[in-house]
């Protein structure tokens, strides 16, 4: 359908529309005449994706002089995925209406494991390798070298790229990875620098949040987007944890290890070269003195992660003159190292702020804070002359730099812990040391500055004040919008009680009682006796679930609830449990149903959808707080509260919640969809635990639903469900419209906008 | 065919665990009597050999406790087995009843193919042929049917097809055979027994629990066909697994390295299956993107090596030398669920172990090459995802392709769903009944004022169902369900027929089947514009007053206490073929009068 929002002519490629994907598309409307941040809280299942994708390519379409450029995160490759199917579809629409008018250029961006297709590349094991295996082909001095002697192995499919020259562009269109490897096979170019390469091009770039916000791989991906770049966060209810892991490190005594290994091997190329080719040391110590430690116009295939500060932070000046040299450089580094296995052999926990622990070390092994900061373009300069490939063993030295670089730069906002050992395991000494980011703010500065327009947007953003102080920014529209249902389509419940009517936590002290155990096996196979299709549980943590399903297995209960469906769990190991799901998918489309276990704060939780029948109810084991003993989480507590007035109790209510509604929000994919949410737990049951979740849950929570036991539960569920069955009329009957037709849209321009929602 | 008679000593049992009741096995052409030793213990069996469908043996030889046994298998469900004093005894009878019991079904091969001579004017393919007969055959109902009217004459077999074609659709014929899959429940069978006096343990292997070790653990698989008839004997190649299953069942993770450390072959079942990882990678490129998990790791650079958090709560295995010999619980249960939907891939007998596993390795193989040309696979993935990108309720809904439904035996199905749906159907009776009583007196009375006023206002409409006729059907009802009730108590499982005896029953439901038929061809045949059809009808009509009479038969041969019942049965069947009657008179008359004005019509 094809509507008019204000000025500008919206082609949305659905025949209806929901009324708040009408009103989302308003507000976001605003943001970007305003050319100011939004914030926008729209709960799953109502198509924010689409509407998102819709209104900034018409938005684009109807401003041709200066198309605005959509910079899309997600949180993940799946997501990219799913996001990229969307606007596929969104593309052949407008195709359809405008004719090569609406021609755009997309693309996902991803790292070379997921794109490159030179057989002897890509099956190297780990991501690292592939990147080494790549650089070992496709390095500039490699190619320099193959140049004159035929037998150094190239890649070939980068080599055609290369020669195809400016040639070398993708046709507009819509490329998924997929699409890409499938292009760079016809045309037998390297998929990735071709991605690279088209992303200035590109109308649309879906890539992961990091491609934004991790300043090592921003500074190489996005330094060459334009200001006038609609940023997109989705998901976003995450976002500050990407933001303060982004500039996070952590050093253990093996790092340690492998960076003193590191450094000898340096060392004897060092050597070497000073022997063979001491002109290239010389040179490179001439171009440190001009002050070329950023690497400036490097060839597209020598780039490498880049600095891991942030580059407004990153002082332009020239490297300070002792550490120059290369050999003097790897004795600062040595000495540096040194000092910090010193530092890991304590016996107590140390905490510290960044400045008194560069003032510790320029005390004690005289390497001052300047030094520090330009660590990492020091090392990564050094690689580049001593032409170093497979990076992939250098990681261990990287870290270091990557730590000291940090430490160096930042005075605010961080923190170093020292721990010996692990709280919970304290006889195996395992001692690491910790810098850790608490301020989320400061990741995300550089994209609010640069950007005219950044959304961030999520099905769980309450409350939604919080964002803008957390990371510090003043959104020109923030809104939450309800979901305006058909039917009560959701149904949530909070379960305190089991069969016995004793009550069921996850509380520390509770959480391995047997009584708890048996009453959660028994819900569970209450449930899977009544729901049709695939279930979906949520733990707290992996170790937990671990020890429930293996007491449920002892219990005899597990074999209870594979009699109904088949059981799939995840596990740490990311290849089993993708298959885990493709296969639970599997079981839910061929009618034999399934429960999937999983992780709050998982990896599933985090991204994938189990709507329809791949889940029709959620179980919500325990509250999933977060690990409250860690020492970082109390630093980053501390911090908040010094920095924003907020409270530990509250933030950490705040987050658990959030959590939980993530987890329990994957089940709605729009109107039509249905399914229960079980929030099993009596913490549940109190009004400030449960007034933390987002306003779409709370107004579906009867007050009937908030004390109940395994057997009403069970009750309430088949009720539910014959409810579901029944045929209803879409559109949502003579009340309240919930569902928009083009005629319907028309007459509310000319109408009255407001009473419609 | 069958030569003579044969007659053996042999204990029948009810299970093969009993201890059985000696006596006399007598086998005849057509049936089989047995008569025991003590005829007060227990009755003499006679059975015909029609009603046998199939019989099961042991093998000789494969384990020293097994006995020779027989085990027949009753139409109706239920089995006879009989132990032989030897192999040879029990060979010979064998024999005997296989060839015997082969004898019905090939009269009803040659009972069609007499029947394609007969039809040989439509010029069929020879596939259709087959399948016609191959339908004929695993239908006895529809045999009995084909043979009643097709061969009797009645309908030709074109028409008698005609009505059935969906059953001769291509697809369906190729699904009839159903292959049951491995059961949800993990293999439970395999975990140790103690007996609680020694410190022995026992574990339990069958042929069925062999065959989903090796689909769920290909490494053992491997194995078996590497060492077996070679290296060990299959006795301790079992034993082996077993030792192992019970070192992780103690889940001592350094007993168990330990224990590898010594034996080779032990550590192959006590390590992790790489032969399972390395078809986790193969599959995992043909996964959905948007699933694909693995792939958002390659492009995760927080996730450095010691870059971002570590500590803040997620559990860090705990890597150590004897990580390779712990196996966790979910490892094996998404095992277990992926080769449950796999679903059996193999056809052989199981039992031999050795051919299990050989066929195994082969569809494997098979599978291996299928997924080297996946072209159209990935074709068919991407337009799942684009379906799936869609948000369905905001346009027209598109028809999504159905599995077909395949019910092995639908009267059984439906029978038990009509039990289910009259259970539920008394319970909500009963709730209903619990909400009136909740209902107060004023406000029963504010309903019937209301009531009474709508009345008053609207007037009574013309009643829908005439009073007489409704009152006729429903006294019919309630003393049909009353008497029911009364004779088979409240048991909605059993059903009036059951209670009847067996020959009553079975001519019952065939005459009835036939009758169906019957009428569906007659009223298919309306109205009449052909002189073939005409012909049709009057061949019909007379077919069904043949029946009549011996439905009439059959309510005088029972005896007394069932003849209400089964009048009752009879009942509506009469009234369907007295409809047809009174339709074929009129039609006759009307026509006779029209042909009275036009004498040159076509009658």
């Amino acid at each position: 359908m094809k509507f008019q929002i204000e000025d500008v002519t919206v082609y949305f490629p659905y025949d209806h529309i929901y009324p708040e994907q009408y009103s989302y598309m308003l507000d976001l409307k605003r943001a970007l005449d305003a050319k100011g941040h939004c914030l926008l809280e729209m709960p799953t299942g109502t198509g924010k994706t689409i509407a998102l994708l819709s209104l900034i390519t018409s938005y684009a379409l109807c401003k041709p002089s200066n198309p605005v450029k959509l910079l899309y995160c997600t949180r993940t490759v799946h997501e990219m995925e799913k996001t990229l199917a969307e606007l596929r579809r969104l593309h052949k629409y407008q195709l359809d209406h405008l004719g090569p008018a609406a021609r755009i250029l997309a693309i996902g961006l991803s790292s070379r494991k997921n794109l490159c297709i030179n057989p002897s590349v890509v099956t190297a094991e780990n991501r690292d390798s592939v990147d080494a295996a790549c650089r070992k082909l496709t390095a500039s001095w490699v190619r320099a070298l193959a140049a004159e002697n035929p037998r150094v192995p190239t890649c070939e499919f980068f080599e055609t790229f290369e020669k195809a020259g400016s040639d070398g562009v993708l046709p507009p269109g819509v490329y998924t990875l997929q699409d890409l490897r499938a292009f760079g096979k016809e045309k037998e170019w390297c998929p990735y620098f071709l991605a690279r390469h088209m992303v200035q091009f590109a109308n649309v770039v879906v890539y992961s949040y990091q491609y934004l916000l991790d300043p090592k791989v921003a500074g190489i991906i996005s330094k060459e987007m334009q200001r006038e770049s609609v940023v997109v966060f989705d998901e976003a209810h995450n976002i500050d944890n990407v933001c303060i892991e982004a500039l996070s490190v952590s050093v253990r005594s093996q790092t340690l290890e492998g960076a003193t290994r590191n450094l000898n091997k340096m060392s004897q190329e060092v050597e070497r070269f000073k022997a063979t080719d001491a002109g290239r040391l010389r040179a490179e110590y001439n171009r440190l003195v001009e002050g070329l430690a950023q690497r400036g116009n490097l060839p597209i295939s020598d780039t490498w992660l880049s600095n891991p500060a942030l580059p407004d932070d990153i002082v332009k000046e020239a490297v300070p003159g002792n550490i120059r040299r290369a050999e003097h450089f790897l004795s600062v580094l040595r000495r540096l190292v040194q000092y910090l296995k010193g530092r890991l052999q304590t016996e107590n926990v140390e905490k510290e702020g960044p400045v008194a622990f560069v003032a510790s070390i320029n005390a004690q092994v005289g390497i001052d804070q300047k030094m520090l900061r330009f660590c990492y373009d020091r090392l990564h300069s050094l690689m580049l002359t001593l032409e170093i490939t497979d990076t992939d063993e250098f990681l261990h030295i990287q870290t270091i730099c990557d730590f000291a670089t940090l430490v160096g730069t930042y005075t605010r906002g961080f923190s170093l812990i020292i721990e010996p050992f692990d709280e919970r395991m304290p006889n195996i000494p395992d001692p690491v040391l910790q810098l850790s980011c608490h301020d989320a703010s400061l990741a995300i500065k550089p994209v609010f500055e640069r950007f005219q327009t950044v959304v961030i947007t999520s099905g769980t953003l309450s409350p939604i004040d919080l964002y803008p102080r957390l990371l510090n920014f003043n959104p020109v529209v923030s809104r939450s919008f309800t979901m305006s249902l058909t039917r009560d389509c959701i149904c949530p419940m909070v379960l305190t009680r089991g069969s016995d009517q004793l009550p069921v936590s996850t509380k520390y002290d509770m959480r391995t009682d047997e009584g708890v155990e048996r009453n959660y096996g028994k819900l569970l196979l209450e449930m899977v006796s009544i729901v049709p299709d695939g279930i979906v549980c949520f733990f707290v943590s992996y170790s937990y679930m671990d020890g429930i399903v293996n007491s449920w297995n002892e219990k005899g209960i597990l074999k209870e609830i594979m009699q109904h469906k088949l059981v799939f769990i995840e596990t740490q190991d990311v290849v089993e449990t993708t298959l885990a799901l493709d296969n639970y998918r599997k079981a839910c489309d061929c009618g034999r149903g399934a429960v999937f276990f999983s992780v709050a704060r998982g990896k599933v939780a985090e991204g994938i959808d189990f709507d329809r029948h791949y889940g029709r109810l959620v179980i919500m084991f325990g509250v999933p707080f977060q690990y409250t003993l860690s020492r970082i989480l109390g630093a980053r507590l501390e911090y908040l509260r010094e920095t924003f007035q907020i409270k530990e109790g509250d933030f950490l209510t705040f987050d658990a919640l959030r959590q939980a509604a993530q987890c329990v929000g994957r089940v709605i994919r729009s109107k039509a969809d249905y399914g229960m949410m079980i929030f099993a737990d009596k913490r549940y049951s109190r009004h400030d635990k449960r007034s933390k979740l987002p306003g779409w849950i709370l107004s579906h929570l009867r007050d009937a639903h908030l004390n109940l036991s395994t057997d009403m539960a069970a009750h309430i569920a088949r009720e539910f469900l014959r409810k579901m069955a029944q045929p209803y009329d879409k559109s949502g009957g003579s009340g309240r419209k919930t569902l928009l037709s083009q005629e319907d849209l028309e007459k509310m321009e000319n109408g009255s906008l407001g009473e419609m929602f | 065919m069958v030569d003579g008679k044969v007659i053996k000593r042999a204990k029948h049992k009810s299970s093969v665990k009993d201890p059985g009741t000696p006596g006399i096995l007598e086998m005849s052409e057509d049936r089989f009597i047995f008569t025991p030793h003590n005829p007060k213990s227990s009755p003499s069996l006679n059975v015909l050999f029609r009603l046998i469908k199939g019989h099961k043996f042991t093998k000789e030889g494969t384990k020293q406790d097994l006995r020779p046994l027989l085990n027949l298998t009753h139409e109706q469900g239920g089995n006879y087995i009989f132990e032989f004093e030897n192999f040879s005894d029990r060979d010979v009878c064998k024999e005997f009843v296989g060839r015997a019991i082969t004898m019905p079904t090939e009269a009803g091969k040659d009972g069609s193919e007499q029947s394609t001579v007969a039809a040989q004017d439509e010029q069929l393919s020879t596939k259709e042929m087959e399948r016609r007969i191959k339908l004929l055959q695993e239908d006895s109902e529809l045999q009995k049917l084909h043979k009643q009217f097709v061969l009797g004459g009645v309908l030709t077999e074109a028409e008698f097809w005609a009505t059935r074609k969906k059953l001769l659709d291509g697809d369906t014929s190729r699904v009839t055979r159903q292959r049951a899959g491995f059961k949800s429940a993990l293999l439970s069978d395999v975990k140790p027994s103690a007996d609680g006096r020694s410190n022995r343990v026992t574990f339990n292997l069958t042929p069925e629990i062999i065959h989903q070790i090796f689909a769920e653990k290909p490494a053992v698989h491997r194995a078996y066909l590497k060492f077996v008839p070679n290296k060990m004997t299959e006795k301790d190649f079992w034993t082996k697994y077993c030792r192992a299953e019970y070192l992780h069942s103690t889940k001592n993770a350094v007993a168990a390295a330990a224990e590898a450390a010594e034996d080779e072959e032990l550590a192959v079942f006590l390590k992790h299956d790489d032969v399972w990882a390395s078809e986790a990678r193969h599959k995992i490129r043909r996964v959905d993107p948007t699933l694909d998990m693995e792939a958002d790791e390659g492009d995760d650079y927080i996730h450095l090596p010691d870059h971002g958090m570590s500590r803040d709560g997620s559990d860090n295995a705990t890597d150590s030398q004897y990580d390779e010999y712990r196996r966790s619980l979910s490892q094996v249960l998404n095992r277990h669920g992926a080769v449950v939907l796999e679903g059996r891939s193999i056809d052989v007998e199981l039992g031999d172990t050795r051919s299990v596993a050989e066929a195994l390795a082969r569809s494997k193989q098979v599978e291996l090459a299928n997924g080297a040309s996946d072209g159209m696979v990935n074709q068919e993935r991407l337009e799942r995802i684009s379906q799936l990108a869609e948000i369905e309720d905001l346009q027209a809904s598109r028809d999504l392709p159905l599995a077909p439904l395949f019910i092995k035996d639908p009267r059984e199905y439906f029978d038990s769903q009509q039990a289910n749906a009259i259970k539920t159907l008394g319970d909500t009776l009963a709730g209903t009944r619990q909400i009136k009583c909740s209902l107060s007196t004023s406000e029963a009375y504010g309903s019937l004022r209301e009531r009474i006023s709508e009345v008053k206002i609207s007037g009574l409409g013309d009643p829908i169902v005439k009073p007489a006729v409704a009152f006729k059907v429903f006294d019919g009802l309630t003393q049909n369900i009353k008497s029911t009730k009364y004779q088979r108590g409240k048991n909605p499982q059993e059903s009036v027929l059951d209670g009847l005896p067996k020959i009553t029953k079975e001519e019952l439901l065939h005459h009835w089947t036939s009758i169906e038929e019957l009428l569906k061809h007659f009223w298919s045949s309306y109205p009449i514009t052909t002189s073939y059809l005409y012909v049709k009808v009057r061949r019909l009509k007379d077919a069904m007053s043949q029946i009549y009479p011996k439905l009439q038969e059959i309510k005088e041969s029972v005896q007394s206490d069932c003849r209400h019942q089964v009048s009752l049965l009879v009942q509506p069947m009469l009234q369907a073929l007295d409809a047809a009657f009174a339709h074929y008179d009129a039609d006759l008359q009307k026509r006779s009068a029209k042909s009275g004005d036009r004498p040159n019509g076509f009658v």
